[in-house]
């Protein structure tokens, strides 16, 4: 956790210049295709992480946002 | 600290605005419209042109169509055009999308984006104001529901000049 | 870059860093850390978007290990001019439970639980703000969690950075001859960080990290361990209630990567790993490939590998008496080594009838299988007497437990 603190830190400290976005707005087409979203359909994949967190020991980082549900 | 400050600064320097007054000749170029038939900027001269940047992918592009369309009826007899120029790298998604929101007014094919570079577009969508000498005037970038208000504002006070 | 600028920026990650030590002051310098990092933040034309109009009706199914869940979730979203968006889900499990912890020291049992989550997303002026609240309850479990989120994009908004904190509430009570009986309470915290970034107009990549924080009651009430309290005479067993510790810190990372191949299809990427403070260690990894036929069908095909090792005080055969104090001792197979390899596949069908009042409407259907194999938890059904039948193998003999699961997900969706 400490290392990724770090590299953050140093990412976000040399970025202060304008970074001119090397991907045009105009190009996007592809990257708004629902089939380039990390999560289609909310409802379901929050049915999946809640099996997965049922069975297995690991927790966090799945790529829900919002908290976990502490259920028993 | 110093540092820190420099980098404030910067930042405020670069911050892009949603609305911004522009100046110069309007870049020329000519493009293919969804017929075939060529469209040259420089043709216009004499009429207030309103370049509209727009995606079949983007979604406050889609929600203004139909606005642009009264937009365009609107003003077109007190010498408006409204360019529509779209950006999708297939026209057929432009097509489709038009099937179902048809337009009035010229939609043009920029599929390589190469009049959007020219224009150094940031922003989806994005409307460049050309005024009646075929000067650049104003630039609106985005689009929020209410918007087409200042847009309006723009084109009356170009068509007054 | 000038050197000295770099050594006065660094030393507020290190600082920040060396403070995270303990678990009660990483809430401090995670706060340090938010707050650093919103300074150095550029400005950029807000580009962020609130999720889509939705409502989906969920059905979704658990068969697997002799545990049978199924039920419903709803879930509306609904914006307000672009500046505000809320949602509503309702939540139903309907357990009917024969798993292999049941069998060993009770009876099949049949729960209900049933979950409601609220929440909101602001656009404020660069940034937007999430809050959500979540109440779960079942006849001997009830949990309310509230949660808050900040994102932002920039660099010309190819990055995207959002934190989230969230905090649960939870109330663990135990029946007790038809009676519901409190035994203990714990709360959960969770702090998240999540950057994700597009490398190339085909190409996003993202990046998660959270830290998880347990206090308080952590064990099932129900579940018990087996110990042998007479070494001389290892066939007999002894079963007695696990003792947990009172607090549980967990670390994940996670790298999720999305590539888009021509004509409407994608290979997305995933890779997390996970540790915590009861000695385990995890990683999981998943393929997807998602591929558009006509545009109107959405296909996709995955597969998961899971794998953990056991918590220190995971046994599943203790050797001798625990003794009075200080031991901890765990029998849930959650806690033991093993791995849960999966695939599975779905489709979404958006239909061509246009309903009045709704952009899209489509059918989804996914189906995942998972083969959970125990390394080191063993069947101790196996080691029993049946109705005067001997037992087929020694107490700390058995061969250790599997099986398969099928998890269904059938929904209809509507965007408008």
């Amino acid at each position: 956790m400490k290392q990724a603190v770090i590299l953050l830190m140093l990412i976000f400290s040399t970025g202060c210049s304008s970074w001119k976005p090397w991907v045009k707005p105009y190009e996007r087409g592809n990257l708004a295709d629902p089939v380039m979203a990390f999560d289609r359909d909310p409802v379901s994949t929050k049915y999946l992480h809640h099996v997965y967190d049922a069975r297995e020991a690991a927790r966090g980082a799945d790529g829900s946002a919002g908290g976990g549900c502490g259920c028993g | 600290m110093k540092y820190l400050l420099f980098c404030l600064t910067g930042l405020l320097m670069s911050l892009s605005l949603h609305a911004k007054e522009l100046s110069g000749p309007a870049p020329d170029f000519t493009l293919t419209d969804l017929e075939g038939k060529k469209v040259r900027l420089a043709d216009l001269k004499g009429q207030v042109v309103m370049i509209n940047f727009w995606a079949s992918w983007c979604g406050p592009c889609r929600q203004e169509m139909p606005l642009l369309n009264d937009i365009y009826a609107n003003y077109k007899k007190a010498g408006f055009v409204l360019l529509g120029v779209n950006v999708d790298e297939s026209v057929a998604d432009a097509k489709g999308f038009l099937a179902k929101t048809p337009v009035n007014f010229p939609v043009l094919h920029d599929g390589n984006g190469k009049v959007a570079d020219l224009y150094k577009n940031q922003a989806m969508p994005s409307s460049f104001f050309v005024d009646r000498k075929g000067n650049l005037a104003y630039l609106h970038q985005g689009y929020r529901p209410g918007e087409e208000n200042e847009y309006k504002k723009v084109i009356k006070k170009l068509l007054a000049q | 870059m000038r050197a000295r600028p770099r050594a006065a920026q660094m030393a507020v990650p290190v600082a920040v860093a060396a403070v995270a030590e303990r678990p009660s002051d990483r809430r401090l310098s995670l706060g340090l850390l938010l707050a650093v990092a919103w300074l150095l933040l550029p400005a950029a034309v807000q580009a962020l978007v609130l999720p889509e109009d939705r409502a989906d009706v969920l059905y979704h199914a658990y068969d697997g290990g002799g545990v049978k869940v199924d039920g419903p979730s709803v879930l509306v979203r609904k914006g307000y001019k672009e500046k505000v968006s809320a949602y509503a889900n309702y939540y139903q499990d309907f357990v009917s439970s024969a798993s292999i912890d049941v069998l060993t020291s009770g009876s099949k049992y049949a729960e209900e639980r049933t979950e409601y989550s609220l929440g909101v997303d602001y656009l404020a002026d660069r940034a937007m703000l999430s809050l959500g609240y979540t109440h779960s309850s079942e006849s001997d479990y009830e949990a309310k969690t509230i949660n808050f989120g900040i994102s932002q994009d920039f660099f010309g908004d190819m990055t995207t950075l959002a934190m989230g904190y969230s905090r649960g509430d939870d109330e663990v009570r135990q029946n007790q001859d038809g009676v519901s009986v409190p035994v203990g309470e714990a709360q959960k915290q969770r702090y998240s960080l999540g950057l994700s970034q597009i490398l190339t107009k085909n190409w996003i990549i993202a990046f998660s990290a959270e830290t998880v924080v347990d206090d308080g009651f952590l064990r099932n009430p129900y579940r018990q361990i087996r110990l042998i309290p007479n070494p001389a005479n290892p066939g007999v067993v002894r079963w007695e209630f696990e003792r947990y510790p009172e607090t549980r810190n967990s670390d994940a990372f996670a790298l999720r990567t999305l590539y888009y191949l021509p004509h409407r299809a994608s290979i997305r990427l995933e890779g997390r790993t996970f540790r915590d403070s009861w000695g385990i260690k995890a990683e999981n990894y998943e393929i997807r490939y998602t591929h558009t036929v006509r545009s109107r069908l959405l296909m996709e095909l995955k597969a998961r590998t899971y794998s953990q090792t056991q918590a220190d005080f995971f046994y599943d055969l203790f050797p001798e008496e625990i003794g009075t104090e200080g031991v901890f001792v765990a029998r849930d197979k959650e806690l033991s080594t093993y791995s849960a390899n999966s695939f599975g596949m779905g489709f979404t069908y958006e239909f061509g009838y246009r309903l009045p009042f709704a952009k899209k409407h489509s059918l989804s259907f996914y189906w995942d299988f998972i083969q959970f194999d125990y390394d080191n938890f063993r069947n101790a059904l196996l080691s029993r007497e049946e109705d005067g039948v001997p037992a087929r193998y020694a107490v700390g003999e058995e061969p250790s437990y599997s099986f398969e699961a099928n998890v269904i997900r059938l929904f209809y969706t509507v965007n408008y």
